[in-house]
Formats: C-alpha cells, structure tokens, sequence
C-alpha cells in the first residue's frame, strides 16, 4: 500500500475508458471559479477534442446559461441536472441524475471523447464517486483565505489535480502564495498543483494541458 | 421485512431521489406548506391519492415480474436462473400469456400505459420516467436480473420499476405497495427539512404518526393486484399536478420536481 500513495504516484489509477468519453469533475467551493475554469477549458479544448458539459447547479440553471451565453459549446452540448440542495450528494453518494445526464449526451454525441462534470459550490469534503468522475480536478481560490490548504480535506488532498486559482487576487487580499502551494504539496503526497489566473492567462494553459494529457492517457490505456 | 427490501426502501439507494421532493417544493413556494402541521396535511393528502395511485401501479407490476420471473420462490439465485430461461424465446412469451391469462393484461408498455394515463402533468411523468431510469439502473446494479434488464427500452414510470425489482428481491405484491407508499412520504418529509429549516425530530414524530395510514393504503394497494389494470385506482390531486406544472417553469428551485 505504501508504495501505491508514494510520491509521485497518484491514488486514482486511470479508470478503464472502454470506447466512452473521459469523464472529468471539477469540484471546490462556491465562488472559486469552476464555471470560468469549465468555458477556459471548452474554449481552449473544443477544436481538438469531442466535448461536453453537465453543470450540477444549486438553485437556478445559472451555470449552464452563462456557458450557453459565453457560446463556449453549442447548446446540445450542455446539461444542467439539479441537486435537491445537496450538491456534494448528487457527486458523490447518488450519482444518478449525472449518469443520467452523461449517457443522454453520450447517445446524442456518439463520438463524445471527454464530459466535464462541474459540481454545484460545496464544501472540502466534496469529493466525486469514481462511479462518476475518472478523473478530477479541485478549485480552490486565494480570496477564500490562503489556509484553506493547510486544512486539507478530501477535494484538497485526493483530487488528480489541485488548482489555486485568482492569483492576481493574492496582493489584494493578503493571501501567500507560496505558502497555499507548500502546503499543498504536503498534504498532497506529490499530486499536481497549478496556480492559474484566468486573468493573466485566459486560456488556462497549464490546465488544459493537463486534461489533454489525462484524455490521451485514458484513450491509450483502452485502445 | 427482508434485508433486500430494507435496501430497496432506504433513501441512501443511489437511484436519484434526492433530487426529487415529491411535489413538496412546489407546495412550499406556493405557501401551502410551512410548518410541520401543513406538512403533515400535504403528506396525508398526497398519500391518499398520488401515494394510493404509485402503489397500486409498484403491486401490479410486481404481480407481473412475478409471473415473468416462473416462480415466487424468494430464493434469489433460483428465481435468477429460471428467468434467464424464460427470457429467451418461447419461454418468455409463454410467461408473458401465463400473465395475461391470468386477466392481469398484457405487456410493460401496457401497465406503463396505465401509469401515463393516471399521471395527467407532463412534467410529472417526466419526473416519474426520470426516477424510473435511475431506479432501474440502481436495482439492476444490485439484483441482476433479465426481467429488469427487459424494462430497459421501454424506460418505464417509476412505481412499475419499484414493483419489478421488490420481485427480483423477492417481495410479493405487498412489499411492493409498502415500500411504494414509504417513498411517497419519506422523500416529501426530508425535501421540507432542507428546504424549510423545519425539526427533522417533529417531521419524524409526524411521520410515525401517520405509520398507521401508510399500512393502510399499502393494504389497499397490494388488494389491486392481479386485477385488471383498467381497474387499478385513479385517485386524483389536481391541485399537485398544477404546482408540479408550475414548478418545471420556475426559474428558482432546487428540486427537479
């Protein structure tokens, strides 16, 4: 077991793909900028890969519409399920309604090669069921207070990768950015950390590289 | 109650209905229900009618996968092997006249028929077939079995999947209705403790109070079965199918019905 968490190595071995799409959570706090993170993402990635989005919005469809109106993907690309105020649920303990939601557009798009899920705005223990997600990504953002690492939790900790985003923010609201990386790192065990600003960096390239990397590898590891 | 059927009934059955609150949010954002006294009102009214009507339908089909099935035997395993025979070719078709001999009717798609035919708002049905899907996908997960992977293409409402997989765990017409009746008041009850702040101990404490209801409406609902389908019930909540209308446009809710 050591040798399977050690360094460098990543608890979530790639799930089995079988001639479906790649499956990706995005998780984190409200506010952290996951839905930014999703259009970044559907912008940089949607000439070269087959893609589509379910949103997990809390009380409105607010997240689909801004990627509607943003016209990131065309609209039959884009799904809203609802959580029944329990977003962490509909991630983690009951999947189905986001089941539901990838085979929908999986059967309308049958060459579908990667489903972003973005979970509704939950807390750190929000972690997506590896029924669900093959691999996910955790958002956290300096202005929700550079300690937030330090205190871990499972979205901190176990997702595939931790992105520390609004860093243009960091002088703003007194966070410290090298220590939310440092502490990171440690309760991270040598999983992946990005800083990003969407700001400075409209197109979230090292994160789209990353996502391009974990869709090639699914697909090798399947073919 | 088995184990099995225990599973089946408990809320923690990743089959989607969280997402749903059974016409309780509409209810709440039309000022209906604010407390645990209307609450308690709603969840009897619901249950009298809607509750007696998904019953009605989960012990029919219940009958019915038990007749697709060759056999009551509770023993899992045994019924699993028999259907595996019977689903392929002239055995299932002498299963499927075996029912229809019985007068109960024909086919999925007729019970399913019915089903449609007592669920007058669109938006209703939809959420039935919506919890129907995940229902299926959940119990066949749980309890392979041919006779549920049958119910695959026809994406059946939610009560003729309920009463087909308290078959394949090996319940009888009513378990099917009971557990039918306990998910039309559980899911109702915990959708008002999030949405209303309201005491999850007074709500239970309402909810076994109304204990002596549910076994009621349940018996009444398992005495449907093998009847005729025409003569299921066809109680009616006019005032639920209009909310339920006017919840699927609303832009601010939290629950898909």
């Amino acid at each position: 077991m050591g040798g399977h968490f050690g360094h460098g190595h990543d608890v979530h071995d790639a799930a089995p793909v079988r001639g479906r799409a790649l499956r990706l959570g995005i998780g984190g706090p409200v506010g952290s900028g996951k839905t930014a993170l999703t259009a970044a993402l559907c912008r940089a990635l949607r000439d070269e890969l087959d893609l589509a989005v379910v949103t997990n919005d809390i009380y409105t469809t607010e997240d689909a519409d801004f990627l509607r109106r943003e016209a990131v993907l065309s609209d039959d690309r884009i799904t809203a399920v609802r959580t029944g105020a329990c977003p962490h649920t509909a991630i983690r303990d009951d999947i189905s309604a986001n089941l539901d939601a990838v085979d929908a557009l999986e059967a309308r798009h049958p060459g579908l090669e990667l489903v972003i899920i973005e979970s509704g705005g939950d807390n750190l223990t929000a972690l997506f069921s590896r029924g669900l997600a093959d691999r996910q990504i955790f958002v956290l953002d300096v202005a929700g207070g550079d300690d937030v690492p330090r205190k871990g939790g499972l979205g901190v900790a176990a997702a595939d990768l931790l992105v520390i985003n609004k860093t243009d923010l960091a002088p703003f609201v007194g966070s410290d950015l090298d220590l939310m990386a440092s502490d990171a790192a440690r309760v991270r065990d040598g999983r992946p950390v990005v800083l990003n600003s969407l700001r400075t960096d409209p197109a979230a390239t090292e994160i789209a590289h990353w996502v391009r990397a974990a869709v090639g590898a699914a697909h090798a590891a399947a073919s | 109650m088995d184990a099995s059927l225990l599973l089946l009934a408990d809320a923690r059955l990743p089959a989607g209905a969280h997402a749903h609150s059974g016409g309780v949010e509409p209810a709440v954002t039309a000022g209906a229900i604010t407390d645990v006294p209307t609450l308690l009102a709603f969840l009897h009214g619901r249950l009298t009618t809607s509750g007696l009507v998904t019953a009605a339908l989960a012990a029919a089909a219940n009958t019915h996968a038990t007749h697709e099935l060759g056999t009551r035997t509770p023993d899992a395993t045994a019924s699993n092997t028999i259907a595996a025979h019977t689903h392929s070719g002239c055995g299932r078709r002498a299963a499927a006249n075996v029912a229809a001999g019985a007068g109960v009717g024909g086919g999925w798609e007729v019970l399913d028929g019915e089903a449609d035919a007592r669920t007058p708002s669109p938006a209703q049905r939809r959420a039935s077939r919506a919890q129907g899907r995940s229902l299926l996908r959940a119990v066949r997960a749980a309890w392979p079995s041919p006779v549920l992977d049958a119910l695959v293409p026809l994406g059946p409402h939610h009560p003729v999947v309920l009463g087909a997989a308290t078959a394949v765990a090996g319940g009888g017409p009513r378990e099917a209705a009971s557990v039918a009746v306990f998910g039309t008041v559980s899911g109702g009850a915990s959708a008002a403790v999030r949405l209303l702040g309201l005491d999850p101990l007074a709500v239970h404490a309402a909810l076994a109070g109304l204990a002596d209801v549910m076994d009621a409406v349940a018996a009444e609902a398992a005495g449907y079965a093998g009847r005729p389908w025409a003569e299921l019930p066809a109680a009616s909540a006019p005032v639920l199918d209009l909310d339920a209308e006017r919840h699927a446009r609303a832009n601010l809710r939290l629950f898909e019905s």
